[in-house]
């Protein structure tokens, strides 16, 4: 089984140096790219690849690019960004990229710098992400120093300049507008769209945000072609992906294996199954803003397709597990909380309505909740579903909630009945 | 245009406005917080929501926020779906979580959007249990009071006062519903358009400190249509009065002059009506050693007359006063009361409006140029609401990248990030036209590329090669087939409507009183209307003016230097008091109208200086008898015999309950209201209430709107034109240009 991403990754040793990742054919694609492609070729392999965003959306990237105007750099500015705000909870997987194997993700940027011929480059590191930050720093500089970043890169005339951005630490600044607006040094609250940042983005230019593993996969694909990429996976979206999974199972941890893997296999097979004296009752798939999976379930492929047809996204593969010893309620709430706390303040229904499921949430909690709350809560779920609010973050949010009420309402309501919380 | 399905019938709307503007527009009552006319759309508050069709098999449709909703030909919507109601209801349930219920002391109450849009969705019974999220207060100065746990987070204060007028010290602090709108410390606020959030503002955060240290709820105020007299520019305003006292001014939307929006200036400026230096009667001096006194006795001017008089009138009086006092003493001995330069200045500007050469421009369209060049003159202190105007001309040109781009101008958040604040390259502002020549050069080259050029300039810091460059600049235009722009500030709110009648300068006044002419030519009456003329020349040269004179009759309102000097001291209705004509900077005349009835010894400056006129109608016609120029005031503005069927327009809402009571402590008869003979407006409740001449509204009020977003109601759409009859005023040089 390959596992392009992870390959020159190994724990307890530090990342691999330029020159190392060199000695490794790690900037061929690189190499391929800016001598022998045009802009146009690098985007039509990658449409070819059907990448899709692997930053939880899941649009194809390949279209991404191709909105960003043509014209020539020199006409004005173009960007382009890695998201490595990675804050969604129970996710790590790009932390893992960005520490093991910082050169990947370079030569993937200045591929996809190319590709929408931007001058300007920035990764977007979420704050707490401290040793990473360190270790993309002394990369970058390395890059410098080996000519693969400033002027005339590879004596092919393109020039690209990449900056770190450290984060302030906001949640909502993983969405690309508020990204782009944070990273102007404005207040962290997305942008109305349309305009698309391909028309009006960083600086009001044209600009692209992509995902770290989403960056890290270009260098490959443009070595080894769409073809190949497109065989990686189980199923027909290509490549493979990062799963992570955490709770109470028995083997905790990251791994890269072809898109489209079961949940059985990823938890049974790689994560060791639950814990002893655990049971499994619920999956939240892809970050905290997903629905709920349960058991019935472990058998769908983990890719976009699958997991939409289940009820759910697949967002960033990396799921976390309830069990029957931990209060579902008490799961929800603390997830409800965090997304409350991170609201922007932009638009009401996010505004008022997540700090008012929370305050529900808390109730049940503490047994002070009454029979007509479960009524509110399911209201506050349809109040804040897609189109209500200005962005994704409530709606979001809402997925573990409506989901939660749905497959774990005996729960809630033995909240109500009991007067306590049953878990306690 | 484009033809679109709302609610099942066809209208035309127009495609670059949005959804709900056009909506709007053509009356539907949807409900809104953040959306802004004169600022557009951001899409925050959620509360206009409508369904939208995919086709006409579409039965289900989906919610869209009608504010960022561009409108497509064919595209099929509901304002009264039952999901859309119930969102909307649902908006208003969480902004109400954490609104206090303190109506009933709140100042907005009874005007606030936010009790409008919580009656019109339908919200009632709280399902919130929980406790209110609460802050703390600021200190905002003089003029605002500030209520944070009142607000629902609309983002209008601080999309006004930095993105519209370019503030810099309110913003918004923190996140989630803990945002926070105020300033970084507490400290009254800098933006001279900072009484615009009390008018911003849906509820109750932002009121009016001047109104409320003497209270009344609207629907207890009587409401007088006016013009502000702080500056050249004469925009429109609301005068609000109860008991006898003028308690407020707010906004009087015209949308050629000040659209949604006045300066501070205008809004709090008007206390000294209230002052306690208010000259109310009339003062006598026995002889010229003993003091001023004030008297009882009800006189006429007639009856201090002399043989020789001089009558000297004021730029900051209407145009009935003035020319009143020059009927009274004859063209040949009145005088305009301001310095031979002023005066020179004054009536070169006005010839140079008055040529077919240039074009005057209003507010509204310095707004739409697109090349401005600022010399001498400066506008933020002389002229603030043109500076405002200026502001949104500079970004003309991100406008039209951004409908390059397809991002409308409305969508005003994506319009601001694409610009990136960026202004206009062809902007040219300089403080002092010292090197004119060169600056003409500039502006050459930045008109050549404009389709709307424009020149600003004034008459306390232009000067004459200024005005020949305006001169020199046009005919190159010209040539290219283009017509320039110059518009003028000038000292005063008349100063205009005065340069059009006969009159002399201060120092031709003071030559004529010297002394050196003939004995029996020799002046021995000077007649001084509301003009303190020691703010005009030194101390020295007005006292020695007014020691020759026999007998020093002045005609004001304030205790000033001039008043002092006076034997004959007669109290003159302030401009709140009194109806009259002013011509502002661009040639429209307007009309005020008195907000309060007159008592005691008060009268209007033009009924002192002629007793045989009845009223303003009278002044009027001798006006336009002797001066042409003003017959578009009486052909266009109607007189006191006007009426809306066959009643005059009432000055205070509808009638509710209690009001008739008012008085009940003294009295519980009620009195005949006040007449007043200059107007179509009646000091009452009763009469007129729909939708009256655009100059006559008293205030804005529609079923189901009692806050001033009613004023959308009186428009042809919301920031367009006044409805029945066009944006208050006529532009007299118009017409002077068709002759």
């Amino acid at each position: 089984m390959e596992t392009p991403l992870t390959q020159h990754i190994q724990p307890g040793r530090g990342p691999l140096s330029l020159k190392e990742f060199e000695n490794a054919g790690g900037f061929k694609g690189l190499h391929k790219a800016l001598r022998e492609m045009k802009p146009a070729d690098v985007i039509f392999t990658v449409k070819g690849s059907n990448l899709m965003g692997r930053g939880g959306a899941g649009f194809p990237t390949g279209v991404k690019w191709g909105l960003v105007p043509q014209e020539a750099a020199g006409s004005g500015m173009k960007y382009l960004i890695a998201n490595a705000d990675e804050m969604e909870p129970g996710t790590f997987k790009d932390r893992y990229l960005l520490e093991g194997n910082p050169h990947q993700l370079i030569a993937g940027m200045i591929i996809a710098a190319y590709a929408i011929q931007a001058q300007k480059a920035y990764i977007f590191i979420r704050w707490a992400y401290k040793k990473a930050e360190a270790i993309l720093r002394k990369a970058i500089a390395e890059a410098y120093e080996a000519g693969y970043l400033g002027e005339n890169i590879l004596g092919t005339g393109f020039n690209l300049d990449l900056y770190v951005h450290s984060s302030a630490g906001r949640y909502i600044c993983g969405e690309e507008s508020a990204l782009i607006n944070s990273l102007e040094g404005k207040r962290g609250i997305p942008r109305a769209k349309p305009p698309f940042p391909a028309t009006s983005g960083l600086f009001g230019q044209p600009s692209v945000v992509n995902n770290v593993e989403t960056l890290s996969w270009i260098s490959h694909i443009i070595e080894n072609g769409p073809q190949w990429f497109l065989d990686l996976s189980a199923t027909g979206e290509g490549g493979t992906k990062l799963y992570g999974v955490s709770g109470r199972v028995k083997n905790p941890g990251l791994w890269e294996l072809p898109m489209g893997t079961t949940v059985r296999e990823i938890i049974e097979g790689y994560a060791g199954g639950m814990q002893d004296g655990y049971k499994l009752r619920g999956i939240i798939p892809g970050g905290a803003s997903t629905d709920f999976l349960v058991e019935s379930h472990l058998d769908i492929p983990m890719d976009y397709a699958s997991v939409r047809s289940a009820g759910s996204r697949l967002g960033t593969g990396t799921m976390i597990i309830l069990d029957d010893k931990t209060c579902p309620v008490k799961f929800v709430h603390n997830l409800i909380k965090f997304f409350a706390d991170e609201s922007c303040g932009w638009c009401t229904p996010c505004r008022e309505g997540l700090p008012w499921a929370q305050k529900i949430l808390e109730s049940f909690e503490q047994g002070t909740a009454q029979p007509e709350d479960i009524g509110i809560l399911e209201h506050l779920t349809r109040y804040m579903g897609p189109g209500n609010t200005f962005c994704a973050h409530a709606p979001g949010a809402m997925e573990p909630l409506q989901s939660g009420l749905k497959y774990f309402r005996d729960d809630f309501d033995r909240h109500i009945n009991e007067k306590r919380c049953p878990w306690r | 245009m484009a033809k679109i399905q709302i609610d099942g019938t066809f209208y035309e709307v127009k495609s670059e406005k949005n959804l709900l503007d056009n909506c709007l527009a053509l009356g539907f009552d949807i409900p809104y917080f953040c959306f802004h006319p004169a600022m557009g759309s951001i899409g925050a508050c959620r509360l206009c929501a409508v369904k939208k069709f995919a086709n006409a098999d579409d039965k289900r449709g989906r919610i869209v926020m009608s504010c960022m909703e561009p409108v497509v030909e064919g595209m099929i919507i509901s304002t009264d779906d039952p999901d859309v109601k119930a969102f909307r209801e649902s908006i208003l349930e969480g902004l109400m979580a954490n609104h206090p219920h303190d109506c009933p002391v709140c100042d907005e109450g009874g005007e606030c959007h936010l009790q409008d849009m919580t009656v019109m969705t339908g919200h009632n019974y709280r399902r919130y249990t929980f406790k209110k999220r609460t802050h703390n207060n600021q200190y905002l100065g003089p003029y605002i009071k500030h209520e944070m746990n009142r607000c629902i987070q609309c983002y209008r204060c601080v999309r006004f006062y930095r993105n519209y007028a370019g503030g810099k010290d309110l913003n918004v602090f923190g996140s989630g519903n803990r945002v926070y709108f105020g300033r970084q410390q507490d400290g009254a606020l800098e933006s001279e358009f900072s009484g615009n959030l009390v008018e911003v503002c849906p509820t109750g955060v932002f009121t009016d400190k001047i109104f409320n240290k003497h209270y009344a709820r609207k629907w207890d105020l009587a409401h007088t249509p006016s013009v502000c007299q702080q500056c050249s520019l004469g925009c429109n305003i609301i005068v609000s009065e109860r008991y006898g006292m003028i308690r407020r001014v707010m906004n009087r939307y015209n949308g050629s002059v000040n659209g949604y929006f006045i300066c501070d200036r205008g809004r709090f400026g008007h206390e000294f009506i209230n002052s306690p230096d208010r000259i109310k009667k009339v003062h006598l001096r026995a002889s010229k050693a003993s003091e001023l006194l004030e008297v009882d006795e009800s006189c006429t001017l007639s009856d201090f007359m002399g043989k020789k008089v001089i009558g000297i009138g004021s730029p900051g009086a209407s145009l009935e006063s003035n020319f009143a006092l020059l009927n009274l003493v004859g063209k040949e001995n009145f005088s305009h009361g301001i310095s031979e330069a002023e005066h020179k200045l004054t009536n070169q500007s006005i010839r140079l409006l008055q040529s077919r050469k240039v074009y005057s421009p209003s507010l509204k369209e310095i707004e739409k140029s697109d090349a401005i060049l600022v010399l001498g003159e400066d506008i933020a202190k002389t002229a603030p609401m043109m500076a405002l105007a200026v502001r949104q001309a500079a970004r003309s040109e991100s406008i039209k990248l951004g409908e390059k781009l397809g991002i409308p101008e409305w969508n005003d958040y994506a319009v601001r990030e694409l610009d990136q604040n960026h202004q206009g390259p062809d902007f040219i502002v300089t403080p002092s036209a010292t090197k004119i020549h060169e600056l003409v050069e500039m502006a050459g080259q930045a008109f050549a590329k404009a389709e709307n050029p424009l020149i600003i300039t004034g008459i306390s810091g232009g000067n004459e090669d200024i005005l020949d460059a305006c001169s020199t600049i046009a005919d190159a235009l010209k040539k290219q087939g283009k017509k320039l722009s110059v518009s003028i500030v000038f000292p005063e709110c008349n100063s205009v409507g005065l340069a059009l009648l006969d009159g002399l300068t201060l120092e031709e006044t003071e030559e004529r009183i010297d002394g050196r002419q003939k004995a029996e030519e020799k002046i021995d009456t000077v007649i001084i209307l509301e003009n303190d003329l020691y703010k005009r020349a030194s101390k020295e040269r007005i006292d020695a003016m007014l020691k020759k004179c026999r007998q020093v009759i002045v005609i004001d309102h304030l205790m000033n230097e001039t008043a002092r000097q006076a034997d004959v001291l007669l109290p003159a209705a302030a401009f709140a008091e009194s109806a009259g004509t002013v011509v502002n900077n661009e040639g429209r005349a307007q009309r005020f109208y008195s907000a309060v009835p007159l008592t005691g010894q008060l009268k209007p400056g033009w009924s002192w200086c002629n007793d045989q006129w009845e009223n303003l109608d009278q002044v009027v016609n001798a006006l336009v008898d002797a001066y042409p120029v003003f017959s578009a005031i009486k052909n266009q503005m109607p007189d006191a015999d006007f009426r809306c069927s066959n009643e005059k327009i009432a000055r205070q809402t509808m009638r509710s309950s209690g009001r008739t009571a008012m008085n009940a402590n003294i009295s519980v008869s009620e009195p005949k209201p006040p007449q007043d003979n200059d107007s179509p407006l009646a000091f009452s409740m009763e009469g007129y209430k729909g939708s009256p001449p655009s100059g006559l509204i008293p205030y804005y009020w529609s079923s189901g709107w009692n806050s001033v977003q009613a004023t959308n109601k009186y428009l042809d759409e919301p920031d367009g034109h006044v409805r029945n009859g066009g944006d208050p005023g006529v532009r007299l040089f118009d017409d002077i240009d068709k002759e």
